[in-house]
């Protein structure tokens, strides 16, 4: 293999600058946002007493996942031993970083109190999955970030794969954590299931793929670099596994709650009457998340066309995000049963209605976008400080005995 | 004589923090800060010692909020609820002022002074109140 | 601290001319009246016995009570509008049995809602009562998806002119707290005394510990059941005739 150059942009293009302004405008609407549902409090959300958790949530949970995915790239080349995913390995670590800020961003400034930042982080209850996360957020940070140095300083290499090992372990240990938010609920019907950290882990690894396959062809429609097909054929082929792992996940999830009487009323809810977590569901989710980029990743029409691997790895992040809003909004939508055998008729305050909707406000909106402008504006200014993105990536400077 | 030693001290430690850190001291004027209603003893004002009570009350109100919050200890002389009743006192049509910026509060004044953020009337009241009072004498046990 | 306890009298003598406690003849006769000065202790777990079958149709005197007891009063729309007790009729889906009841916070033994919470503002009082430390609650919201009884509010707008005794404010998550001063001063719950004053006795309360206590006697007397068993929190919230 030859020696991989790495370097640093230009930064005078019109989409580095572009990028720049996009993010930080997108930025400054979600601070915006943030000041507004700190200062009226949460009732300019569409969050309620029942639904507690909203869009920002959901765009949370994405960053989270995709950040813990994206590093994938580079615990193939370090873990796996793959030369071939080397070059890859900084951005993919780069990326890590800058999307966990993001999602961490918005979950932060979503609190009730994101003036108690302090407290959440000097006052621990170890029994909480959500405490726990906590610390798994930050040494994820700090991992990554000595995973990089180990990567970048040439002195400190022959500890990378070592780094590189503790990262991964770490990273399925973190979205075990993220799955067990839920996983670990007993009171709702959709969650208290250990699927759940599986399902986020497999969610993980397609979300983090895709999205790094869109920041690689994004990168070199801008830069002009020459990328080889061969660097895009193997993670191509890859985001089709981790589709159909996700599915396969979901598939199981699905099922077992078929076969329990108990919870026939939750499946009816999210496969037949549960209105826009239904349509989420099969259209978003099942139609576009799902069958489509698999047909695009390998149907022979398409699968040999970069645009259909960016349409796919698009698509895989429509999928993504329709799962995890029928989920963790569904999940919370369908009513809890307090009194099993019984039905509810009339639930005072509630009008005899014990069903809530969610619409989600423009503010919780402005503020979950922000977290992806957040990640990318980090993203773009990194590699304009530091060589993270590699000079060339054609097929036969990565691997010269390489053949199509 | 002693509180406007205090003041006085106090002021001069803020002139130099302003003017360190560039501060115009000419826009901020001395609160006043009303009196309280009634003296805990003979001897002494408050539940404690002016000066104490002066540097310390944050600490105290903290200490005192865990055995109450946490073990259910309710004794009156550092619940913020008697703090309020006796310090908190009315203009002359009998109205209790706000806690917002710029109100002559007791709290808020010399908050708004010193530059400290109170969190307190957030959730408890800033107001006397009539109502269940936790001030009441506690049961006699011996 | 160095204060006689004659300057506290004097001092409290003061003060009770501008605080009139409404309950104050209560308190001393209560023959579990906890110390207030001591701090509460396992020996005693407070709970409540709710018979359904007193229970009636179109009275909310407890709801109305909790509403001014603790000042829930905000002007919003009912899905967040903070609810620390509600009255729920429920049908057996079988026999078509209607049944009336008050649900709030169970105060759970085992109260998923202390163990989920990340910085530990939500837990439980030595003496069983299941709190929120505001002070610490960073409103994240956590509790409420973990509560199965639906019991805890969010305080989605400031607000101002709180109960004394009763601080609650944006940003924070509630829920019934047993009226904790009151326990705390030998008195009962302010919706149990609504629901005596209307002549309905449907509630009680009392030291589940102390197997001379009324609701103890009445527990190991009649059948009563807790809502999910299943889950096998061990609420402290019990119910007859459901």
């Amino acid at each position: 293999m030859k020696k991989v150059t790495f370097y640093v942009i230009e930064g005078k293009s019109f989409a580095f600058y572009g990028g720049i302004i996009v993010s930080v405008f997108f930025i400054l609407l979600g601070l915006f946002a943030a000041y507004n549902m700190e200062h009226h409090g949460h009732i300019i959300t569409g969050m309620n007493n029942q639904i507690v958790w909203g869009i920002p949530h959901v765009f949370a949970i994405f960053l989270i996942l995709a950040a813990s995915g994206v590093l994938n790239v580079a615990s193939i080349s370090s873990v796996f031993r793959k030369i071939f995913y080397n070059p890859l390995a900084r951005l993919s670590a780069l990326l890590a970083i800058t999307l966990l800020i993001g999602g961490l961003s918005v979950l932060v400034l979503d609190l009730g109190r994101p003036d108690r930042l302090v407290v959440a982080m000097t006052s621990y209850n170890f029994k909480s999955i959500f405490a726990w996360n906590i610390i798994l957020y930050n040494g994820f940070l700090l991992i990554c970030v000595v995973y990089l140095w180990f990567m970048m300083q040439r002195s400190m290499q022959r500890y990378y794969p070592t780094a590189g090992l503790i990262a991964f372990t770490w990273r399925l240990i973190l979205t075990t954590g993220t799955g067990s938010i839920f996983g670990f609920l007993v009171a709702k019907e959709a969650y208290q299931t250990a699927i759940m950290a599986p399902l986020f882990i497999a969610l993980s690894l397609s979300l983090g793929l895709a999205i790094f396959l869109l920041v690689l062809l994004i990168d070199y429609w801008e830069t002009h670099c020459s990328l080889g097909d061969g660097i895009l054929t193997r993670p191509k082929k890859l985001l089709g596994v981790f589709i159909v792992g996700v599915f396969y996940f979901v598939l199981v999830y699905h099922l077992t709650h078929l076969y329990f009487t108990g919870r026939h009323g939750i499946e009816y809810f999210v496969l037949a009457g549960g209105g826009v977590y239904t349509v989420l569901f099969w259209a978003g989710y099942v139609f576009l998340g799902t069958i489509l980029p698999l047909l695009l990743l390998y149907h022979d029409r398409f699968t040999n066309n970069r645009i259909s691997i960016a349409v796919a790895a698009l698509l895989t992040i429509v999928g993504g995000i329709s799962l995890l809003y029928v989920i963790i909004i569904g999940g919370q939508a369908y009513p809890i049963d307090i009194f099993p055998g019984k039905e509810i008729i009339d639930y005072g305050a509630m009008h005899s209605s014990t069903m809530y909707s969610y619409t989600p406000s423009i503010w919780e909106i402005m503020l979950g976008v922000s977290g992806i402008a957040i990640a990318s504006f980090l993203t773009v200014v990194a590699v304009r400080i530091l060589p993270f993105i590699p000079r060339s990536l054609s097929d036969t400077d990565l691997d010269e005995t390489f053949k199509h | 004589m002693k509180i406007l030693m205090i003041l006085g001290k106090l002021s001069l430690g803020l002139l130099l923090i302003m003017t360190v850190s560039g501060v115009s001291s000419g826009e901020v004027s001395m609160p006043e800060i009303p009196k309280a209603k009634n003296n805990f003893s003979a001897e002494q004002s408050c539940v404690e010692p002016i000066d104490l009570m002066r540097r310390e009350h944050g600490l105290l109100l903290k200490h005192y909020r865990h055995d109450t919050m946490r073990r259910g200890i309710r004794t009156s002389e550092y619940s913020l609820i008697a703090c309020v009743n006796c310090h908190v006192t009315a203009d002359e049509s009998g109205n209790y002022p706000t806690v917002h910026h710029g109100s002559d509060h007791f709290c808020r004044s010399c908050h708004t002074y010193a530059a400290v953020n109170i969190d307190c009337f957030q959730c408890h009241t800033s107001k006397p109140q009539e109502s269940f009072s936790s001030d009441m004498e506690p049961v006699q046990s011996d | 601290m160095n204060v006689s306890t004659q300057n506290r009298r004097d001092f409290l003598k003061k003060s009770a001319a501008i605080t009139v406690a409404p309950g104050v003849l209560l308190y001393s006769v209560s023959p579990k009246a906890h110390h207030a000065e001591k701090p509460v202790t396992s020996e005693t777990r407070w709970g409540m016995l709710i018979d359904t079958n007193k229970c009636v149709d179109n009275c909310t005197a407890c709801l109305d009570a909790c509403v001014e007891e603790h000042g829930l009063t905000e002007d919003v729309p009912v899905e967040i509008k903070p609810v620390w007790i509600r009255k729920v009729t429920v049908r057996d889906k079988q026999t078509g049995r209607e049944t009336f009841l008050p649900l709030m916070c169970q105060h759970c033994e085992n109260p998923p809602c202390v163990d989920v919470c990340p910085t530990g503002a939500s837990f439980k009082r030595a003496d069983g009562i299941v709190l929120v430390d505001r002070h610490t609650c960073i409103g994240c919201r956590y509790c409420m998806m973990a509560c199965p009884y639906k019991a805890r509010s969010f305080v989605h707008e400031a607000l101002e002119n709180q109960k004394p005794h009763s601080p609650r404010g944006k940003g924070t998550v509630e829920s019934c707290n047993f009226c904790v001063y009151r326990i705390d001063h030998g008195m009962g719950p302010a919706c149990i005394e609504a629901c005596e004053a209307e002549g309905h006795e449907a509630m009680i309360y009392g030291d589940m510990n102390d197997p001379e206590s009324e609701i103890s006697k009445k527990l190991k007397e009649m059948s009563s059941s807790v809502l999910r068993p299943d889950l096998k929190l061990n609420p402290g919230i019990r119910y007859q005739g459901l």
